[in-house]
């Protein structure tokens, strides 16, 4: 029996999914936002200046693109939805912008957040720079090695970057103490949660600031080809900020299929992964209840991808939602698949995607796709901040070349 | 009545909550721990189920947890290790843990199995009130189990009311807004607020933790509330010693002395 997607109710319920599961010394500061957000944000003062902002400072409308080679390639029609051409390099900021002007009209005057590949952290940093906030980034410790340059760009805007040492040093980690971090300073604070995850209402609040992606794809794509609906949507999902902004104002419309790609890691039976809806079961991480990759005895499991920012045990509750109520599509793709598309895309169209939105790519090769299909991919991050696992792949391939001419 | 509701019966001051995280120091301490607090004049054992991401704990507390894992605790081995405890631990014991494992090992059993170890009450902080009411309360009370809700400064008087209609037991005064084992600089503004609390009479008594480490601590909360509860500090002294008993004594008489 199918069950209806719904939108969330008031306490933040997607169906079984959501709630806002926090300690007492949390409440205050949850339940300020759950009673404040949707009223601020549809303050006409608000409005005008995120608007604004998201024009003359992200540089929106971000371009659909039709790639060409790429649906050549694929034998169908692909439009990437160019939020890598974001300022910052990806689709976070549209939220950050968000959050800090929302912060502002809470009077906080300090902003924490954590981030995995980086790119939350640089986003956060770039609006507090633009705000003039004081502003403290929780990074896992593994993801501070390899996602360096982020590291690097979050310092230069004057953010403090404090490395999460426990667990699997890695995003759930940097999580964890971020909302510590909240516990701690409760009333000058306010927490920039980067993915559509965590106690409602910032699963919703998330995505509302994300859904301009879909707003955009529905006119863009009339003008290109006289019809607003794809018949897919593409976007990969850690917590899953992107793909909620990219099918937010598509949720109601069944002929367009969204499809969602977790990050398999060494392949989902490996071990090593993070795909959460294959090997999660229904549970509570950071405030929401959602599937979760955990143990038996409900200790939440390490994850692995190559992705930072998809190295996450949790999914945000709509997204639970989506797969349980079959209205997602839930694919995967290893981490080799990911690079793989990585080069096919630099290579056929001139794009170095984010190997989180490179998952997402991956999934053209599982999808069946006919000719006279329509898909549009999120492509929700550029590959500046990869280039190091990027360059591993050239050397690997440079030497193995080598070996075959001194064979030869 | 369960062992909680008749030790308030009793006594109203002074009264001394430890917490212990099961399985730490090592995974077959728990009743060494438990034996050990009941016999140098702890009234409630508050008995931790360690968690791999304990959100509203500091690092001592986190620590402890990481390593009862290592060790290979879990809740079904706690229960194992509970079986028969009531043989030789007749303090009131409470069980302090997370939602998510208490969900896997799925509520209603959970609740079951702690009321036939004979456990007194439980405390879960990730639990909030609106699922508390709807879902879990009747399961939590058909088990005659205690359920201890937290307060914290920046909780509003209607809330406390309502946390004092829902509580049995006693409520959980935290004295600062932090995580566990976090030490406040305000103590005008903590005492201010023990002040309200005692002012508001509430129906259950008030325990006031978090901070609370030593002599001067435990006396400076009682003098507002019906007694205070001590976590990291112990777990601290725990880890430091290699004697369960004697670091116990130790650090229990120098706060009760």
């Amino acid at each position: 029996m199918a069950i209806k997607y719904q939108q969330p109710d008031e306490q933040g319920y997607y169906g079984s999914f959501g709630g806002a599961y926090v300690p007492e010394m949390l409440y205050p500061n949850v339940e300020e936002l759950r009673t404040r957000y949707l009223g601020i944000m549809q303050e006409p003062s608000f409005q005008e200046e995120f608007r604004d902002l998201l024009k003359n400072y992200v540089g929106r409308p971000t371009p659909l693109y039709l790639a060409k080679r790429l649906s050549k390639q694929h034998n169908t029609t692909v439009y990437l939805k160019r939020e890598d051409l974001c300022h910052t390099g990806a689709h976070k900021i549209n939220n950050t912008i968000g959050q800090i002007l929302l912060s502002h009209r809470l009077g906080k005057k300090r902003i924490i957040a954590e981030t995995g590949a980086g790119q939350h952290g640089v986003a956060t940093a770039t609006v507090c720079a633009l705000k003039g906030v004081e502003c403290i980034v929780y990074m896992g410790e593994k993801d501070i090695e390899r996602q360096a340059p982020n590291v690097a760009r979050m310092k230069m805007l004057g953010a403090r970057v404090i490395p999460a040492v426990s667990g699997s040093k890695t995003l759930k980690d940097a999580t964890n103490e971020a909302i510590r971090d909240w516990i701690n300073n409760p009333v000058d604070t306010h927490y920039i949660i980067g993915s559509v995850v965590g106690p409602h209402p910032y699963p919703d609040m998330v995505a509302r600031f994300q859904s301009v992606i879909s707003e955009e794809m529905r006119w863009q794509l009339k003008e290109n080809t006289g019809n607003e609906l794809p018949d897919y949507i593409v976007a990969c999902v850690g917590g899953g900020s992107n793909a909620a902004g990219a099918f937010y104002h598509f949720l109601e419309e069944p002929s367009v299929r969204l499809v969602a790609v977790e990050a398999a890691g060494h392949g989902i039976g490996s071990g090593f992964s993070a795909a959460t809806t294959q090997l999660g079961k229904p549970g509570i991480l950071h405030g929401s209840k959602s599937l979760l990759m955990q143990t038996e005895d409900g200790q939440v499991v390490e994850p692995h991808s190559i992705s930072a920012g998809l190295d996450y045990p949790g999914i945000g509750p709509l997204h639970a939602h989506l797969y349980e109520s079959g209205r997602g599509m839930f694919l995967s793709a290893t981490d080799d698949e990911a690079l793989t598309s990585s080069f096919e895309l630099a290579r056929l169209e001139g794009i170095i995607p984010a190997l989180e939105t490179a998952h997402a790519i991956a999934a053209l090769k599982k999808m069946k796709l006919k000719e006279g299909d329509v898909t549009i991919i999120c492509l929700s991050g550029r590959g500046d901040k990869d280039m190091a696992a990027y360059m591993k792949v050239i050397n690997q391939k440079e030497e193995e070349n080598e070996q075959d001419t001194t064979v030869i | 009545m369960n062992r909680i509701l008749q030790l308030f019966e009793r006594k109203t001051n002074n009264v001394l909550n430890v917490y212990c995280t099961a399985g730490y120091p090592r995974v077959d301490s728990t009743l060494f721990v438990m034996k050990a607090l009941q016999d140098n004049g702890a009234d409630i054992i508050e008995l931790g189920m360690p968690y791999s991401d304990p959100l509203a704990d500091g690092p001592v507390i986190q620590q402890s947890s990481m390593m009862a894992l290592d060790n290979g605790m879990s809740i079904l081995k706690l229960f194992a290790q509970l079986k028969d405890f009531r043989h030789q631990i007749y303090t009131p014991v409470i069980l302090m843990g997370y939602m998510n494992p208490v969900l896997q090992y799925g509520f209603e059993k959970f609740c079951q199995h702690a009321a036939d170890v004979a456990i007194d009450g439980l405390i879960i902080p990730d639990l909030p009130i609106h699922e508390f009411e709807t879902e879990y309360s009747a399961i939590i009370k058909r088990y005659g189990l205690s359920f201890i809700f937290l307060i914290t400064p920046e909780t509003l008087e209607a809330r406390i009311r309502k946390i004092d209609e829902l509580s049995s037991g006693f409520i959980y005064a935290v004295s600062s807004s932090s995580t566990t084992g976090h030490t406040s600089s305000d103590t005008t503004g903590q005492q201010a607020y023990f002040k309200r609390i005692q002012d508001m009479k509430l129906k259950n008594p008030v325990l006031i933790g978090f901070g609370i480490r030593d002599k001067e601590t435990f006396t400076g909360a009682c003098a507002y509330a019906n007694g205070a509860i001590i976590g990291s500090a112990y777990i601290k002294s725990l880890g430091n010693s290699p004697n369960i008993e004697t670091s116990t004594k130790e650090f229990l008489s120098a706060i009760l002395k």
